[in-house]
């Protein structure tokens, strides 16, 4: 626990940790009062990539907007897509084929490792080891190469559609998958596991830096990996379940000592679990249609409608308000980096620099996603 | 020994080749392992396999600005960089590359390289403060009080070494353990008791973790590699200047090994009595010290400022001193009984 | 106390294995592509910019002017222009232009289109210095393709 340091406003400098710093991944001002190494106060400053998703929604049509989810969130960009998708089909009534649903699975969940994958070695990138950033690299690559074969993009997927997927997938795929499941579990143990997760030098800076109480994570909604890591065992998978994910057997990795190894165990433990449920959906999956049949211009009853996924970051939301026009009347996108990042400003009291930029890694923040 | 005046020139002239081969050409070493290391090709466009790169980069430093910011202390800032590089050039003198390729046959030479490396680390110090800047002044002494706490373990134990052998003279320490690896100190079965044996690689660990702290680098480059704002001591610095703490960096790596290699290593000694020994054992030894120093570089994390000096002052010092007990209390009891 | 002896223990052997990890990775073959002197083909599925299909009958497209692809594109990148000529029920195109500044590669248009007029290219070499070079006439790079 770090205990706030009281002193003189004479004795404290303003330090800015600049919109352009090699440790916040992206474009993050954090204003820094210190009192030489130690913080005293914290605040960050966003909106420097404000692009405004929410009023791009307003002035297109439903589908119109597809374009723009993958876009917030570039590294799990297929969650986003769902969480959209699965908003305007509950809006719409739109009732997705079992088919598209375990491909939706599948390639969500390869998304998740791949956003973990490249977490892991940017991370580690912070802490000063910049080998295991290749190494996620190339398992990343395989990823990559899976999801363009299927979608024909490489980072921003604009693959599903309402009422299902744009392509179908085809054996090439399924057999890829598996080779990569069983390349990456023959991996795991060696390249990820004993070179850093039982480094001596990795375990004297993350255990016991950066201690948040579930508390704290209630006051400001953090969900996710930074929630699993505090010890409170909720996943929206698990506790609003949506998609086939009822059908699954899988478990939520939770840990309870809330410090900044926890975070980083939840999330090697949450690549173990996506890849049993990537084994699970491709031995169970059926044939049939990938689209339902939706009208060419999609014209929902008025009415709220609320979805809910569980992105790679945490629990990302659609709230869509519609007046029975073709285009929105309100959306509102709840992303979960910004909660995450609004607890920042608490627990950095008392803390070193170095500790602070250590817990940032942690805390896996995508800044687009946050200003949206 | 040849007292005309072609042996000394003859002797400049090798070791500031040898010495600007290897500053130079060691930044090559580096990317290229990195890269391999990290299942990639380093540079390879200039030149084949990249062996020019290292020019190349030369001619850039070279031909950029060499800006003095204003409110700087005009003659420290410019001598600093120079005074990180002299040290390293000078100790070449005083290290026995073979039993006759010898600069200068020096009595104490131990002591004086490290006396020589003790200016090297005023060097950062002089750049830091020099720079006029917050953040250089604290990251550079933040880099001496780790360079202070990592020469005290270092030295107890080539205390210990010189009580083994008996002398200072990096030549005589190097003849002590001619004859086959089973003499070298780093593992000496067939040296004066079996109990060093055990103790020895502990000392040998011990030195290696001291050296690899003393020239900044992973995982203790605090000084260097973004301390966590900028860069340290060398923030100020453009062009040539920069280039000159770099190749001081680079040299210091060398004359880590190259001490590495005499003290513990046997010098220029063949592992094997019926191989003959020459000076192509000592660069191998080198060399091969340094792709450890490199491999290192590129396996570990950073430690943090606070737990580097606590594994100095708790845990390499006591270790180191209770070595230097232990040897003592050996020599005695071998003294006594023969 | 104890956990003083055990951190050195642990330490120092992770630390071995940490290098042990790494040092057979030095003699493992390369596993970048080197890209200028290695060109990579392109999946089927690889989304670069749009282009016209060729209709292998007549030479043309299959661009009936119906203006779907115009009104799905989220960001107005396309403009599509046609004219009646003088005895056919049928609209034929004369103007095609896609403004690939703002395009997002999301592929309404390609879904949009009924009659299999357009596809995507898997063109990615893509680099130049003027904005003007990346507004595509696709008609004209029909007629160039032949």
């Amino acid at each position: 626990m770090t205990e706030p340091i009281l002193c003189t406003p004479d004795e404290t400098f303003v330090l800015n940790l600049g919109p352009q710093h090699p440790a916040t991944h992206g474009v993050l001002r954090v204003k820094l009062t210190m009192d030489g190494e130690y913080i005293v106060e914290a605040e960050p400053v966003l909106g420097y990539i404000h692009r405004m998703h929410e009023k791009m929604a307003e002035n297109g049509t439903f589908a119109q907007f597809m374009p723009n989810t993958p876009r917030m969130d570039y590294l799990s960009a297929l969650s986003f897509n769902q969480g959209y998708c699965m908003a305007v089909e509950r809006a719409a009534g739109i009732e997705v084929p079992e088919r598209a649903e375990y491909i939706r699975t599948i390639t969500v969940e390869l998304n998740r490792i791949s956003s973990h994958l490249l977490w892991w070695g940017a991370f580690l990138l912070d802490l000063g080891g910049f080998t295991p950033l290749l190494y996620a690299f190339d398992d990343r690559e395989k990823i990559l190469d899976l999801l363009e074969h299927v979608t024909g993009s490489r980072l921003t997927y604009c693959y599903y559609r309402f009422g299902g997927v744009y392509n179908d997938i085809d054996d090439e795929f399924t057999t890829g998958t598996r080779e990569f499941i069983k390349r990456l579990r023959s991996r795991m143990p060696s390249l990820y596991h004993d070179l850093v997760t039982g480094n001596i030098i990795l375990i004297k800076r993350l255990r016991d830096i950066g201690h948040i109480s579930p508390e704290v994570c209630r006051k400001y909604g953090a969900t996710g990996p930074v929630l699993r890591g505090s010890g409170i065992e909720y996943d929206v998978r698990k506790n609003e379940p949506y998609s086939i994910y009822p059908e699954l057997d899988f478990d939520i990795p939770h840990y309870p000592e809330g410090d900044s190894m926890a975070r980083y165990m939840v999330r090697m433990d949450e690549i173990e679990q996506s890849l049993r449920i990537i084994e699970q959906c491709l031995d169970k999956l059926p044939g049939g249609p990938v689209q339902a049949k939706v009208p060419k211009t999609l014209k929902p009853p008025a009415g709220d409608c609320y979805a809910a996924v569980e992105a790679a970051k945490g629990t990302f939301s659609c709230r869509l308000i519609c007046d029975g026009d073709k285009k929105p009347y309100r959306l509102k996108l709840r992303s979960p980096c910004f909660s995450n990042l609004s607890l920042f400003g608490e627990i950095a009291e008392g803390m070193l620099l170095a500790d602070a930029l250590a817990v940032m890694g942690s805390l896996d923040l995508v800044i687009p996603e946050i200003d949206r | 020994m040849d007292t005309s005046i072609w042996r000394p020139i003859l002797y400049l002239i090798g070791v500031m080749a040898f010495a600007g081969v290897n500053a130079a050409w060691l930044g090559w070493c580096e990317r290229k392992g990195a890269g391999h290391i990290q299942r990639r090709i380093g540079p390879k466009e200039v030149g084949p396999f990249g062996l020019l790169q290292p020019l190349a980069d030369g001619i850039k430093l070279m031909t950029k600005q060499l800006l003095v910011p204003q409110g700087v202390d005009g003659i420290l800032f410019r001598v600093a960089p120079v005074l990180a590089m002299i040290p390293a050039i000078t100790s070449m003198v005083a290290i026995p590359f073979s039993a006759t390729v010898h600069a200068r046959p020096i009595e104490l030479s131990v002591l004086l390289i490290f006396a020589l490396a003790s200016i090297g680390m005023m060097a950062i110090l002089l750049g830091g403060w020099a720079s006029n800047n917050k953040y250089s002044l604290i990251s550079a002494a933040r880099s001496v009080s780790q360079n202070v706490a990592y020469e005290i373990p270092m030295l107890v134990t080539v205390i210990t070494i010189v009580m083994l052998s008996g002398s200072m003279n990096l030549e005589e320490i190097a003849l002590q353990q001619q004859g086959g690896f089973w003499n070298w100190y780093i593992f000496p079965i067939a040296g004066q008791s079996i109990a060093q044996a055990v103790i020895m690689p502990i000392s040998f660990l011990i030195f290696f973790t001291c050296s690899v702290a003393e020239t900044n680098r992973a995982p203790f480059d605090m000084a260097e590699a973004e301390s966590e704002l900028v860069a340290g001591h060398m923030t100020e610095y453009g062009s040539m200047g920069f280039g000159l703490f770099m190749m001081g960096e680079y040299l210091n790596i060398v004359v880590g090994a190259c001490l590495t290699a005499v003290l513990f290593f046997g010098g220029w000694d063949s592992p094997l009595p019926f191989i003959p020994s020459g000076v192509l054992w000592f660069v191998l030894k080198i060399y091969l010290l340094i792709f450890i120093f490199i491999w290192i570089r590129w396996t570990y994390p950073r430690t943090q400022i606070y737990k580097l000096l606590n594994l100095s002052w708790k845990i390499l010092i006591p270790f180191s001193l209770a070595i230097l007990l232990l040897t003592a209390v050996f020599i005695k009891i071998e003294g006594i009984l023969i | 106390m104890n956990e003083y002896w055990r951190d050195i223990l642990y330490g120092t052997k992770s630390l071995f294995i940490g290098l042990k990890v790494t040092g057979p990775e030095f003699f493992k073959p390369v596993i970048t592509e080197q890209y200028p002197h290695f060109v990579p083909v392109m999946k089927e599925r690889f989304r670069g910019h749009i282009e016209l299909t060729r209709n292998e009958e007549t030479g043309g497209s299959n661009c009936v002017v119906c203006g779907m692809c115009q009104r799905a594109c989220p960001s107005s990148c396309i403009t599509v222009e046609g004219e009646k000529p003088e005895g056919s029920k049928k609209k034929v195109l004369t103007k095609y232009i896609l403004d690939f500044t703002k395009c997002s590669l999301c592929g309404s248009c390609v879904e949009s289109c009924n009659f299999n007029a357009i596809q995507f290219s898997k063109e990615y070499n893509l680099a130049s210095t003027n904005k003007s070079d990346y507004i595509f006439d696709l008609v004209k790079r029909l007629e160039e393709k032949r």
